[in-house]
């Protein structure tokens, strides 16, 4: 059962419309019912281009969102043999908002990492919606230098609303934790490749997305804050959000189009959450073009390609 | 060099003789409300004398109060593009810079000189809450890499005092990529093996205490500051609770092992002279100086 978001409607409408139609009792006999079925679909594409060719960046956001939308663990399910989960931080939890462990991409074993939301209530809650602890960029920061150790590519997927804004979380560090990741980042000398596949949130995403290739889903989003906490900040009023949205240029065409994001993954017509499949077989052909690519450049000029790329990169002034 | 004469008691005749004395006779503590005749007030480093709440000190105050004999020279670094991304809310980008160039007269939220500490060539970068919150955009990021590759050349401690709301949002991903290109400035004074000292002031927040901010060599405070990732407002909102008095004020992360020490501006000039030194493996400028001084060890009272 798909979920549909608010510009959907005339979506959801034909949907239950052609529903109505495939439960009546003649309809795989009745030329008249198949003909009509077949009519609304043609009609449900036509209306998902048209919404899904020039979004608005708050749609985006939307999209990004979206409960159906494929998580991490999907990702990892159908891109990474073998994949062993790796727990904790040694230090105080095991954060279920961030998951990671060994596993193959193609034949290369590598490390994964990446925040999961949960695609459940229950499961929404024990991954803490994606957003997590000091102990999850600290279990990152360990299996990023694991990584190095044993000279295994990282590849991460990106995918939270922030990091969490608790009372532990300060108290046990959480700017401290977050800074230590994004320097082991930028410290460790095998290739990273990060994915931003639904919502870039902020620090908690650029702990782990500090890389040598970013990459971003057609429909993904990457902002310094997101478009309410902007809105009630610079508007006084979290009503503002679309406002907000459009003026931080959150979407990935923008980011391409900067040179802050180096590629960018078509999603199926109307999102990811709509072809899953398709979505996770792009994805792995992409990671797999990125590991070769890597594969062959010697790994200290790996570590200095991505400081120079952030050096070069934040002032613009090479644009 | 007289530099020895200033080593026990900060120079600061040149801070009270500044335009802004005449202006206005008194100053309110923020903390306590107690009225502070400025002279007395600029004397003690815009510290209350009565509750010893540090209040704003501008960049160019620091640096007075912390090179030998108030002598510095500025750092130039490159302006980055202005306003990329055509950012408006309620108001242009542009004109909040603007405003904010007006009201400080800097150019930029950070400003970085270079002078004699303790005798010992020392890069200071300085964050100013009063231009945008602090807030960490391109230009704080091209500053603290400029200032790194000088501290880089001429083999010198790099010392950060922090003061941020956290990354400008008006930049959007370009400020938020300033955290790893800050870090990788860091990484440039650690594979230097140069000291990096991080002094956290009131307040500093977000994007900023979650990058170059939280990665010093040694980490020291003001006393009573707001040091933190999500602040109390946006916590309190999350987990519907009050928080605890002090919390996440320089005294609270003290206790909780995420800084060294906390130490009163006064105090601040010779420590920094006495870890710069320990660091570098050199001997210290004036034998008998520091340890005979009453400077703190971790929380001062
Ligand atoms: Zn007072």
């Amino acid at each position: 059962m798909t979920i549909y978001l608010d510009f959907e409607k005339d979506l959801a409408e034909i949907q239950s419309k052609i529903s109505d139609l495939e439960g009546l009792p003649d309809s795989s006999s009745s030329k008249n019912i198949k003909n009509e079925i077949k009519l609304l679909k043609s009609k449900t594409v036509d209306i998902l281009s048209n919404l899904y060719a020039d979004m608005s960046p708050w749609r985006k956001c939307q999209v990004a969102r979206h409960p159906e939308r494929p998580h991490t663990t999907d990702y990892i399910n159908y891109i990474i043999s073998e994949y062993t989960p790796l727990s904790g931080d040694r230090n105080f939890a095991e954060d279920l908002a961030i998951v990671g462990g060994l596993g193959r991409l193609g034949d290369t074993p590598v490390v994964v990492i990446g925040h999961e939301k949960g695609n459940s209530t229950e499961s929404r809650l024990k991954r803490n919606f994606g957003m997590a602890r000091p102990e999850g960029y600290r279990k990152a920061a360990r299996l990023m230098k694991l990584a190095d150790k044993f000279g295994l590519p990282i590849i991460t997927f990106i995918d939270t609303p922030g990091a969490y804004p608790g009372k532990g979380a300060e108290e046990r560090g959480q700017a401290e934790a977050i800074a230590r990741s994004t320097q082991t980042c930028l410290e460790v000398s095998v290739p990273i490749i990060s994915i931003i596949i639904g919502e870039g949130g902020s620090g908690g995403a650029i702990a782990m997305a500090s890389a040598n290739t970013l990459i971003m889903l057609e429909h993904s989003i990457y902002s310094v804050i997101s478009p309410e906490g902007c809105a009630s900040i610079l508007w006084k009023n979290s009503d503002k959000m679309r406002e907000a949205a459009d003026a931080l240029k959150l979407t990935a065409q923008h980011l391409k189009k900067i040179g802050v994001v180096d590629k960018v993954i078509k999603e199926p017509l109307g999102g990811a959450h709509r072809d899953k499949n398709k979505a996770l077989e792009e994805v792995k052909k992409t990671l797999l073009e990125e590991l070769i690519a890597f594969q062959k450049i010697d790994r200290q000029k790996i570590k200095k390609h991505r400081s120079d790329k952030y050096i070069n990169m934040g002032s613009l002034s090479n644009l | 060099m007289n530099w020895i004469s200033n080593f026990v008691r900060p120079k600061i005749n040149a801070i009270f003789s500044r335009k802004g004395s005449s202006e206005t006779l008194w100053v309110k503590c923020e903390s306590c409300n107690s009225m502070i005749f400025h002279k007395e007030f600029s004397q003690n480093l815009n510290v209350c004398p009565s509750c010893n709440y540090h209040m704003y000190m501008s960049p160019e105050d620091r640096f007075r109060s912390l090179f030998d004999d108030s002598l510095y020279s500025a750092i130039d670094y490159d302006a980055p593009e202005q306003d990329p991304l055509n950012f408006k809310d309620t108001k242009k980008y542009t004109d909040r810079i603007k405003d904010a160039q007006r009201s400080t007269g800097q150019k930029e939220a950070i400003s970085i000189s270079e002078g004699q500490l303790g005798g010992m060539k020392t890069i200071i970068a300085c964050q100013d809450f009063k231009f945008m919150g602090g807030s960490m955009g391109m230009a704080v990021g091209n500053a603290i890499l400029e200032g790194v590759k000088r501290a880089v050349k001429n083999k010198s401690p790099f010392i950060l005092f922090a003061a941020a709301g956290g990354a400008r949002m008006q930049e959007s991903v370009l400020s938020l990529i300033q955290m790893p290109r800050t870090t990788v400035a860091i990484e440039m004074l650690r594979e230097a093996k140069l000291p990096y000292i991080v002094v956290l002031t009131n307040p500093t927040t977000g994007g900023v205490t979650a990058s170059y901010a939280m990665l010093g060599d040694v980490q020291i405070a003001e006393p009573n500051a707001l040091i933190c990732f999500a602040g109390p407002r946006v916590i309190e909102q999350t987990i519907r609770e009050r928080l605890p008095e002090g919390f996440q004020r320089s005294e609270y992360l003290l206790d909780h092992g995420m800084l060294d020490k906390v130490i009163s501006r006064k105090f601040l000039r010779e420590e920094l002279i006495k870890l710069i030194y320990l660091l570098k493996n050199q001997p210290p400028p004036i034998r008998g100086n520091i340890t005979e001084s009453d400077g703190p060890n971790g929380r001062d009272s």
